[in-house]
């Protein structure tokens, strides 16, 4: 095993460890902090994708995180209201089940990217930042005038959604829940990167002329990526949404796309598990730092400062070296 | 069935005022190395870029094997079987030389969407990929990063790509830029083995090199051909020799 996967065995094992012996020392508040840092992280793995491997610096991923948020608190919300989201021309009624949800928020984060994939992926550098961060913007107003489902002030979830078999509203299984999705995503992207298609995409980024002379079109996978990490972000959104049994516009703010942008920075850019080490250290800051100072953030800048200024391949790269993980 | 693989009929491009490619009509027969040669400025690059597609011509056609690809992408005429390598090496520098060659293999094969599975324990794309690289004498640094190669090597492995694209034509933007002299005579060899699987456009500066190896070369300057003829005949041209070669030649 090499240092690099040694350190992500260990990584993971600790996040599963941790909300475990919190649940035997009956410290629920600790469990659902590890189950937003692997929420986080899910949408981390989502946009490294897209990141990393495709060079794509998108600003716009909240819309996939707040459309997966809002495809769960739709449904959710006309089940627990026992009616109907629509009647015409067929009827299409809510639900509490969690892998339908899921599978509804995938879909439609994966349609959505596929739009705007389709139109920002035209543009390059800080156009594209600008089209994607535009894209977010425009959800985020949406759903602000979204009257119907809380507009401004959000709507709240009375229910937690169920999953066959597991009764969603312990805290230590809802935390396995997300955390078998984290592995099942991490897997996923694993193998994608490694795969014909992640080594094209790799190429793409270092040099789109190279591509395109051996018959490739960079075009088309960067929309893939894009599609595909998108709809890696829609499952958190409607994980984190279930987590809070709540949604908002503010899960569509560009400062979402940001916060998601800086879980990857911190932990390293196209580093496997990355998006995770950016995630735990954003939630234990967010814990221990919020607890000293509602300016926790400040403190939050300089680390970032720090680390893009004297550790460009992030925490990872700091304790494990530079380089890549596919090899 | 022809022996013409590509035809450029009447090209013309314009940048501003600069007229870098006028009426401009050559040819590529099968078998055969075509050197394209002129002074720097002459708009061989220019000529290079619109036969391979990253740039439009203003008029004129671009035929490959009886087929108008004029309006053709890159990727296109790449999948037709134009494989071309760069003045300045294109290459994705973080990967190793292997994955850079596989990259061609994936192209070729229409494999780069594929999700599962490793890139590299596909055993058809590996084969491919270490033929080529064998080819040109990298096989021994296949797993090395693409970085950590020499100059030379970098150049070799350009040449590589395109081996593993199996195409009909190669189009080859000055391949011995920045090579040595034992380097340059070792890629003449080479390029003289590779006319049998595929025919040369090749734009290059080291008159050695070209003498020894074309069948034919068109010379450009200022953006029009002077000349097409023979390696005999190009030196004797009493035009060639006033406007590129010098007396010497």
């Amino acid at each position: 095993m090499n240092r690099e996967l040694i350190f992500d065995v260990m990584l993971m094992l600790g996040l599963v460890l941790v909300p475990i012996w919190a649940h035997f020392a009956d410290e629920p508040f600790i469990i659902t902090l590890a189950t937003r840092a692997a929420i986080f992280a899910i949408a981390g793995v989502g946009l490294n994708l897209a990141l990393g491997q495709g060079g794509l610096v998108s600003l716009g991923h909240a819309t996939f995180f707040g459309l997966g948020g809002y495809a769960m608190g739709i449904l959710a919300s006309h089940a627990q209201s026992y009616t109907a989201i629509t009647d015409w021309p067929v009827l299409i009624e809510g639900t509490k089940s969690m892998p339908i949800i899921w599978l509804v928020a995938v879909l439609v984060s994966g349609f959505a990217a596929l739009l705007i994939g389709a139109l920002s992926l035209r543009t390059t550098g800080v156009y594209f930042i600008m089209i994607t961060l535009a894209f977010g913007q425009m959800f985020y107003y949406f759903a602000v005038s979204w009257s119907a489902y809380g507009g401004d002030d959000g709507l709240s979830i009375y229910i937690r959604n169920d999953f066959p078999g597991l009764n969603t509203l312990d805290p230590i299984q809802f935390f396995l829940i997300v955390f078998t999705c984290l592995l099942g995503v991490l897997g996923f992207a694993s193998m994608l990167i490694r795969s014909p298609f992640g080594l094209s995409l790799n190429a793409a980024r270092q040099s789109p002329e190279r591509v395109e002379t051996v018959g490739i079109n960079p075009y088309h996978l960067r929309l893939t990526v894009f599609v595909i990490s998108g709809m890696i972000t829609g499952l958190a959104g409607a994980l984190f949404a279930d987590l809070n049994r709540f949604i908002s516009p503010s899960m569509f703010s560009w400062q979402t796309s940001g916060e998601i942008m800086v879980f990857i920075i911190l932990g390293g850019v196209a580093r496997r598990s990355g998006p995770i080490v950016g995630a735990v250290v954003f939630i234990a800051l967010e814990h221990f730092l919020g607890g000293l100072s509602d300016y926790w953030h400040i403190y939050l800048g300089a680390l970032l400062l720090l680390i893009v200024l004297f550790a460009r391949g992030g925490i990872i790269g700091l304790l494990l070296g530079q380089g890549r993980v596919h090899d | 069935m022809t022996d013409v693989v590509l035809q450029t009929l009447n090209i013309n491009k314009r940048f501003g005022a600069v007229h870098a490619a006028r009426d401009i009509c050559i040819d590529l027969r099968r078998g055969e190395i075509h050197a394209l040669i002129g002074p720097n400025g002459a708009g061989k690059s220019t000529l290079i870029q619109q036969i391979a597609g990253s740039l439009s011509p203003d008029t004129g056609s671009i035929i490959l094997e009886g087929e108008d690809v004029t309006r053709d992408s890159t990727v296109s005429r790449a999948r037709k079987g134009l494989a071309r390598t760069f003045q300045v090496s294109a290459l994705a520098m973080e990967d190793t030389v292997l994955q850079n060659a596989l990259l061609g293999a994936m192209g070729a094969t229409g494999q780069s969407f594929k999700l599962f599975g490793a890139a590299l324990k596909q055993s058809a794309l590996l084969t491919r990929a270490n033929d080529a690289l064998e080819r040109v004498g990298l096989l021994d640094v296949a797993r090395s990063r693409t970085s950590e190669l020499s100059h030379g090597q970098r150049r070799q492995l350009e040449i590589a790509i395109a081996l593993t694209l199996k195409p009909k034509l190669f189009v080859m933007d000055e391949p011995m830029a920045g090579l040595g002299t034992q380097g340059s005579l070792q890629l003449t060899q080479f390029l003289d083995t590779l006319r049998t699987q595929a025919p040369i456009l090749l734009v290059e500066h080291d008159m050695d090199a070209v003498f020894a190896l074309a069948d034919r070369i068109s010379v450009l300057v200022y953006g029009q051909l002077l000349a097409t003829g023979t390696v005999a005949e190009i030196r004797a041209n009493e035009s060639v020799r006033e406007a590129y070669l010098g007396s010497d030649s």
